[in-house]
């Protein structure tokens, strides 16, 4: 690496990702107790156990599953899409378009989709989480995707296209190899925040259906189990290392 | 037989036109060169042919089929890009049998013509590997068999060797010409090179802000070029202003004579076009020579340039083996030609 101060760099990981995670392990070997904080210090295996509760692994199933349809939904809608951008005339101005969202909170949009959700009676339903998840994660699909297409060279398509590939080839075997890298890295974008996504299947989702994000907050602020939840954030973070691996695979 | 014909196309981008009304035609087996310099539209006629650019008027008539509104991959036609535009991500063998795929051969086939086009561009042993494995011949070279391979009616080359180091480039050169003789390929090359278009062509295009200045042979072109432009392009040349006496004789400005049939009415102002490879230094007077003085000397190791001012004014340099003697500078001279080694121009 060649910045000028890797300290820093050293510094801020260890500040905001080290340490926390030492914390979270602690957390994890203590035992709850009754004050504030809710837990003592110890070496205990109670809340890694915890885990071992078969209602863990239907939330980790169900996140999966959920996880699994959002990344392939935004991948199905943001393809195309991504496509139609980087051939307009003006990639800026739709790129624009995609973010304006973005410039209205976060909850202010969720709070929006309640409004037009419950209008056509379909609020707290599997199908308003998904819509949900999809209107709030799909530039996290578009935006990698669209760097890497806008970087391929125009010439090889005509080669193809010259050597008597069709336009639907040309798409086959130059633009859709070309782009594999941004499609990982898009749906790796979607999939391992949607895997932790709280804040949508509270408000959108069916309230019975469990989600791993849900059941991490019920640990901490329900049963104030932390040590459980604290168990349960290292079980995602050990569980997404793999996706987010693909991520570095270039 | 025609392979190629362009009739009255224009072409350009957006409101500028930059292909302005040429007619051209490419016989079967030719090797035919578009040469130009840079904004001459040679570029854009040859995106024409390919089928990236629709003329906005004119046909293209490939073997007797009219293509001027086909796309791309509908006309036979394949183009040698000048950065040769090979697949990053497939091996050598499926960059070249990417046409023959696209054209449904059979399996057998392809692997046959495979074999044949690794062998022809001496790159056996090599088909497994990645393009970025190759040095920038070897590349070329891929470039060209994936052209070769499915065989098409006319081939396209943008400034083929340009992309290469220069002391690689002569080699290469004769390798791809004596490659597309050995399968009968009728080519379009565009350069802007003028050594690489009289080396390789049959028959040279110039181009001169989108219009064809002339059309023939490389000797035809450097020989009895039709313009000053012309005869300028294609290699040095001395321009001398004459007037029209009779049939056989012209007089230059400074008043000499010279014998030249130039087919103009007497009275008519040309210009006598000179190569100075053609032109001699003499010892004295005589028929078709001129006085002058010889303002200096540059020795090249192999021969010696000699700089001659002659009396009208006009300077000019000659090119001599070096053990030839030498004449010292300040020392007047004279210089003379054949009359079969100049040309009248009239434009």
């Amino acid at each position: 690496m060649s910045f000028g101060r890797p300290w820093l760099a050293w510094l801020w990981l260890l500040g905001f990702v080290a340490a926390p995670l030492v914390m979270l392990g602690v957390v994890a070997l203590s035992v709850p107790a009754d004050g504030i904080p809710p837990f003592r210090p110890a070496v205990s295996m109670e809340g890694l156990e915890g885990l071992a509760d078969p209602l863990f692994l239907d939330g980790l199933i169900g996140s999966l599953r959920i996880s699994l349809t959002t990344s392939m939904l935004c991948l199905l809608i943001g393809y195309p899409m991504t496509l139609g951008i980087v051939r307009s005339k003006r990639p800026a101005f739709w790129l624009g378009l995609l973010l304006v969202p973005f410039w209205s909170g976060f909850l202010m949009r969720l709070t929006a989709w309640t409004l037009l959700l419950r209008e056509l009676n379909v609020l707290h339903t599997e199908l308003a989480m998904q819509i949900g998840m999809v209107s709030c994660y799909l530039p996290f699909l578009i935006l990698p995707l669209q760097s890497r297409m806008a970087a391929a060279d125009p010439l090889l398509a005509q080669a193809a296209a010259d050597l008597g590939a069709s336009p639907f080839r040309v798409f086959l075997h130059i633009t859709l190899p070309h782009s594999l890298p941004g499609v990982v890295a898009g749906v790796v974008l979607v999939f391992v925040p949607v895997m932790g996504e709280y804040v949508i299947p509270e408000l959108l989702g069916d309230p019975g259906a469990q989600t791993f994000g849900r059941m991490i907050w019920d640990a901490f602020f329900s049963e104030r189990d932390w040590p459980l939840a604290a168990s349960l954030s290292l079980a995602l973070l050990v569980i997404l290392v793999p996706p987010a691996l693909l991520l570095r695979r270039r | 037989m025609t392979a190629l014909a362009l009739e009255a196309v224009v072409a350009g981008y957006g409101a500028g036109i930059t292909v302005n009304g040429v007619d051209l035609v490419v016989h079967p087996g030719e090797i035919f060169c578009l040469l130009g310099g840079s904004g001459s539209g040679k570029t854009t006629l040859l995106r024409c042919i390919a089928g990236f650019l629709a003329p906005s008027s004119g046909r293209i008539v490939l073997d007797g089929r009219d293509v001027t509104r086909l796309a791309p991959h509908q006309r036979d036609v394949t183009t040698l890009f000048q950065s040769y535009a090979l697949f990053p991500h497939m091996s050598v063998q499926d960059n070249i049998a990417f046409g023959l795929r696209r054209r449904r051969w059979k399996r057998a086939d392809i692997a046959c013509r495979l074999a044949e086009m690794l062998a022809l561009v001496r790159l056996q042993g090599l088909g497994d590997r990645r393009i970025s494995q190759l040095s920038g011949g070897q590349q070329q070279r891929v470039a060209l068999a994936r052209c070769l391979a499915p065989k098409p009616r006319l081939l396209l080359l943008d400034e083929p060797l340009s992309a290469l180091d220069p002391e690689l480039r002569a080699a290469t050169r004769a390798d791809l010409v004596a490659t597309l003789r050995s399968q009968g390929t009728t080519a379009l090359l565009v350069t802007h090179d003028r050594a690489e278009a009289l080396a390789v062509a049959d028959r040279i295009g110039l181009l001169q802000a989108g219009r064809l200045a002339q059309t023939g042979t490389p000797e035809a072109l450097f020989e009895r070029p039709s313009s000053r432009f012309v005869a300028g392009f294609l290699g040095d040349v001395v321009l001398l202003d004459a007037t029209v006496r009779d049939s056989g004789i012209l007089d230059l400005a400074d008043g000499t004579a010279v014998e030249m049939a130039s087919g103009q009415p007497a009275g008519s102002r040309v210009t006598l076009a000179l190569r100075p490879e053609r032109i001699r230094l003499e010892d004295g007077a005589g028929a078709n020579r001129l006085a002058g003085e010889v303002t200096g000397l540059t020795y090249a190791g192999a021969s010696i340039e000699v700089s001659v001012r002659l009396a009208c004014g006009t300077t000019l340099t000659l090119v001599r083996p070096a053990e030839l003697p030498r004449p010292s500078p300040g020392s007047s001279i004279w210089v003379g030609w054949d009359a079969s080694a100049a040309c009248v121009l009239t434009a």
